[in-house]
């Protein structure tokens, strides 16, 4: 098991009001987001449960890019992985701030 | 005096010996060893009938038995390498040379005999050119065909496979060769006749049916949410984008994906009847949905697909079909369609280089190409405008007089940056060219190449490499949408944002796709038991397709 976690600022928060969303499952080669609507409007912070060790390069750069192009400030994301691909990483993500921002 | 017919001497010679282990042209099938090592010769050149699909089996199994004293150092000629009969050959001697196209199942112990020296690989063909080269050069002693039925006289029904078996048998019995059919059955009249008797020689009632490979079954249940991104990406961002009407799909599970989302998604965005309603494709039952909605007006088929033969049957409208009512598919013809009446191949590859190079050729994998480098070219012998081809063209070409300009057929490659255990897709040199190294071959075995390539579908977006105008565009332009790969993360993020500016990188988001469209929900079909409800209980899946 790997932990990390990824603290950025964004530039605005996320639209809309939804307090929490939770989208996917842990299951193999997918994965469970959580989104809470728990920090300050500027702040967000991604934590990551990985069994798939030796990646924390790759979880950075998805995180960073999902950052940048969601903007997503306020938001607390916890991530379970059940060894997913960067590609579903980043699609579980922005369906997360869609369900958030809905 | 020149000897004018020493081959047609030869043919007699091989004729008469085969003659002592038939009654007539039919030969039991225990006797099919005998057969065979009658008519054959050391050297000869052989084409064991192996196509994408069907298989000559039978005398497979009798070829591999032969005794390689008698039977040595043949030449095999035949697009599929499939049974372990095929490649066991070449351990005994009793072949040496090989000409191919396609080793799917035994991609990976034929890179092993590559490598071991056991194999003298001539090349790694396209269909469509081992076919040509079956007139020209290649053109082979005997060929081992495959068949449902025949008469006596030899007249054969191959059934909705026919596949390559008119192209094979034309090139050999009109040239002084034998040819030797093994059929289901022996009957008194054939359904139809494919193949006229007096081009076939011997008749080998085979021990069980011909083996079929079933190819082009993809599971929806297998399909995922990135897939279906990806198909989203397709649909919008490039049929509708050019208005394909004329198209060919490889086989794998994205393009699966788009098929099984013409009759949602493409149906939501008002697609129906403005693309994808004519076909050289096999009968991919992932098409049944949009057939049975009305999309697609026609479609011919390089093979047939194990279970389609009732749905099949059932819609003549769409389908070639025979008098007896069967399909009546024909590789060599559906390649020539697939190169010259299509406007766009969409397929699958395993590596793809910065300049936009692929290959399915790895390391330890030599899984050939069939179809795909024919159908992924930009045929230049094309004559006829299409919408489509000349909108690719003017995207390609910006300067000159516009009646002299050339269209171009879109050959899209659509990927997703890693395959299975997280190998990446985009590398910095393909395998290829380490196997042609290592084993003496002059040319890499490219699948589709980079100058022929004209966008790249991933999940994080498209590349339209026809707007790329050098090769520093396009390599930042495959880095663009190469994902979390370590090509695409070395990528010049401020150059790739520029080629977002112009288009030429599109994002999902940039096409307006919403990522919660991203779901199997939007599948017309989500199992395969919902592909044999929409064909309303015609559509029959092989066993290993069953769950319920």
């Amino acid at each position: 098991m790997e932990s990390l976690t990824f603290r950025h600022t964004t530039q605005k928060p996320l639209p809309g009001s939804v307090p929490s969303a939770i989208t996917g499952v842990v299951a193999s080669g997918n994965l469970e987001v959580l989104l809470e609507r728990v920090l300050p409007p500027d702040a967000c912070e991604v934590a990551i449960e990985t069994p798939v060790t030796g990646y924390a390069a790759v979880w950075e750069a998805v995180v960073a890019d999902f950052v940048a192009r969601a903007q997503p400030g306020g938001l607390r994301i916890s991530i379970n992985d059940g060894g997913a691909r960067p590609d579903t990483v980043s699609l579980r993500l922005r369906q997360g701030a869609r369900l958030m921002e809905a | 005096m020149t000897d004018w017919r020493s081959e047609a001497r030869l043919r007699d010679e091989r004729l008469a010996a085969g003659r002592a282990h038939a009654e007539g042209k039919v030969v039991p099938a225990g006797a099919a060893i005998d057969l065979l090592e009658a008519i054959l010769r050391p050297g000869d050149r052989v084409c064991l009938e192996g196509d994408n699909q069907k298989q000559a089996d039978c005398l497979a199994r009798a070829l591999a038995a032969c005794d390689p004293a008698r039977v040595h150092d043949l030449h095999m000629v035949q697009s599929g390498i499939v049974l372990p009969e095929h490649l066991d050959v070449f351990e005994t001697g009793i072949a040496r040379r090989l000409d191919y196209s396609y080793s799917g199942p035994q991609g990976g112990r034929i890179a092993k005999m590559l490598y071991g020296g056991q194999i003298q690989l001539g090349a790694v063909h396209t269909y469509l050119e081992l076919f040509a080269r079956y007139f020209v050069d290649l053109t082979p002693n005997v060929a081992l065909i495959a068949g449902v039925s025949a008469d006596r006289d030899g007249n054969l029904y191959t059934g909705p496979n026919t596949e390559d078996t008119p192209t094979v048998v034309e090139a050999t019995a009109f040239k002084n060769g034998v040819v030797v059919a093994q059929v289901n059955q022996i009957v008194d009249t054939v359904p139809r006749v494919d193949i006229p008797g007096d081009r076939i020689d011997f008749v080998v009632e085979a021990d069980r049916p011909f083996y079929v490979e079933p190819l082009f079954t993809r599971d929806p249940a297998a399909m995922t949410e990135t897939q279906v991104l990806m198909a989203m990406m397709a649909i919008k961002g490039i049929y509708a984008e050019y208005g394909i009407t004329r198209l060919n799909h490889g086989i794998g599970f994205g393009t699966a994906a788009i098929e099984l989302l013409l009759p949602t998604y493409g149906e939501r965005l008002g697609l129906k009847g403005r693309i994808a309603t004519h076909w050289a494709l096999n009968p991919h039952p992932t098409l049944i949905p949009a057939i049975e909605s009305g999309w697609v007006k026609q479609v011919h088929c390089f093979g047939s697909e194990v279970g389609m033969d009732r749905y099949i049957r059932a819609r003549p409208d769409v389908f070639f079909t025979g008098a007896d009512g069967s399909l009546r598919s024909n590789r060599a013809f559906c390649q020539t369609a697939g190169l010259y009446a299509c406007d766009l191949f969409i397929g699958s590859t395993l590596q793809i280089d910065l300049m936009g190079h692929s290959s399915t050729v790895t390391r330890d994998r030599v899984a050939g190409f069939g179809g795909a480098p024919n159908m992924g070219s930009d045929p230049h012998g094309r004559r006829h405008p299409s919408d489509t081809w000349m909108k690719a063209g003017r995207e390609a070409q910006t300067v000159g007089d516009p009646l002299l300009m050339r269209g171009r057929k879109l050959v899209v490659q659509l990927v997703e940056t890693f395959g299975d255990k997280l190998v990446p897709t985009f590398v910095e040199r393909l395998d290829a060219m380490e196997l042609a190294k290592k084993t003496g071959l002059e040319l890499a075995p490219v699948m589709v190449y980079a100058d022929d390539v004209t966008h790249i579908v991933t999940e994080e977006g498209i590349a339209n490499l026809l707007l790329c105008r050098d090769a520093d565009e396009r390599e930042q332009a495959i880095r663009g949408v190469a994902g979390y790969t370590e090509i695409g993360r070395g990528r010049d993020r401020a150059k790739v944002e520029e080629l977002r500016s112009r288009g030429i990188v599109r994002r999902p988001e940039d096409l307006g796709i919403e990522p919660l469209d991203a779901d199997r929900a939007l599948l017309a079909a989500k199992s395969i038991k919902d592909l044999v409800h929409w064909s309303g209980g015609l559509y029959d899946p092989p066993a290993k397709f069953r769950n319920w």
